[in-house]
């Protein structure tokens, strides 16, 4: 007898509050993906020219670009911070005989967030 | 006062006379000291004996009576009717494998996949018995402890989507075992195990949903054991891609 195969659902993702979760850390990418193409075009304007550099951050003014960020930089926090909640997964460090708990781990990533985000805000902010 | 009564579904399929799994209810007693296995115990002794689901030690050792509960994947000696009273409780075979009949599943997939990974000690030098045990400190135990509790009950791989859309991963407790045996340090196997744990198949098809180390009753971390086999994996490419002069 050929056993009964019963095939994925499309959105076998619905309805499930983990596998759910999991997709929206997954669809945080478009976000990050077309940030990083805004910023891409940005620095292609910047060597277009100054008329062309103030045309764009003309563009990125207008209210539709503001929401975007908005939603982009949310994307990028939730994409981190589940990220940073996964370290100790990946990461099994031994001091010694003793393994280093996870939340240490955690830790020492969101240290090293503060950390260089204040190293670029200093660079980017010291005029 | 009547003794309370509970709803069992229960998904039936019948080779060869269904064309279709289809839910059949079941009225039960219920009990609060109760699991779903003695539910379907109960079905089979008193109501239907033509009900087909595994099962054996009843004390989650045997990893035989995995089914899904209410859509999470469970063993039914360990899911108790308390947790679900008085709503019905809902079983139906493991996802993401084969139905041969009612509850249970085809685990040819599994098996055929187990010992690709060589799940066992592999020495560069044999030794005779006399000589002795190969001795261990507890810290060394403790490194891959927890992922030789497996009892390969493949709830895991019912929990994990990654297996049900991309059927050549090897899946959660088959690379959860090679980490057990790469993390021993008895072992000397890695490198013949990476072919599968770093190919095609192996870790890098895990998405990291993490239900696997969710839906695992006896407390193993597979996704864990997958995230830190792609950090060993990828320093492995490091070593030998980007630093060739590093290679030992």
């Amino acid at each position: 007898m050929t056993p009964y195969h019963r095939p994925p659902r499309f959105n076998w993702w619905w309805g499930h509050r983990a596998y759910s979760l999991f997709m929206l850390r997954e669809l945080t990418s478009v976000f990050i993906g077309a940030y990083a193409v805004l910023l891409l075009v940005l620095v292609r304007r910047l060597a277009q020219g100054r008329d062309a550099y103030e045309g764009y951050l003309q563009f990125l003014s207008s209210p539709w670009m503001v929401v975007f960020h908005v939603a982009a930089l949310a994307a990028a926090l939730y994409h981190s911070i589940t990220w940073f909640g996964l370290a100790p997964k990946a990461m099994t460090v031994r001091l010694g005989d003793r393994r280093v708990p996870g939340v240490v781990i955690v830790g020492a990533n969101y240290a090293a967030w503060i950390v260089i985000s204040v190293i670029l805000a200093w660079i980017v902010l010291r005029g | 006062m009547a003794s309370p009564t509970m709803t069992l579904e229960v998904l039936r399929y019948r080779p060869g006379q269904d064309h279709a799994p289809e839910f059949q209810s079941y009225s039960i007693p219920y009990r609060d000291d109760w699991v779903v296995l003695d539910a379907l115990n109960y079905v089979k002794d008193e109501l239907d004996g033509t009900l087909s689901y595994r099962w054996s030690c009843r004390m989650g050792v045997c990893g035989s009576c995995g089914v899904m509960i209410n859509g999470t994947p469970r063993l039914s000696c360990a899911a108790f009717l308390k947790e679900y009273y008085p709503r019905p409780v809902r079983v139906e075979p493991l996802n993401h494998f084969p139905i041969e009949r009612d509850l249970v599943i085809s685990m040819n997939d599994f098996m055929q996949k187990l010992p690709t990974v060589k799940p066992w000690i592999i020495r560069e030098d044999a030794r005779p018995l006399t000589e002795g045990e190969f001795r261990q400190t507890p810290a060394q135990l403790d490194a891959y402890k927890q992922f030789s509790m497996c009892i390969n009950c493949m709830l895991c791989y019912a929990a994990c989507p990654v297996y049900a859309l991309e059927p050549r991963f090897v899946g959660p407790a088959v690379l959860a075992l090679a980490a057990r045996y790469n993390l021993d340090s008895r072992d000397h196997g890695r490198t013949s195990r990476q072919d599968i744990v770093a190919g095609p198949e192996g870790v890098w098809e895990c998405t990291l949903v993490g239900e696997c180390s969710t839906a695992c009753p006896k407390g193993v971390d597979p996704a864990g054991a997958i995230q830190q086999m792609k950090l060993a994996s990828a320093l492995d490419w490091v070593r030998n891609v980007v630093l060739p002069w590093g290679k030992r």
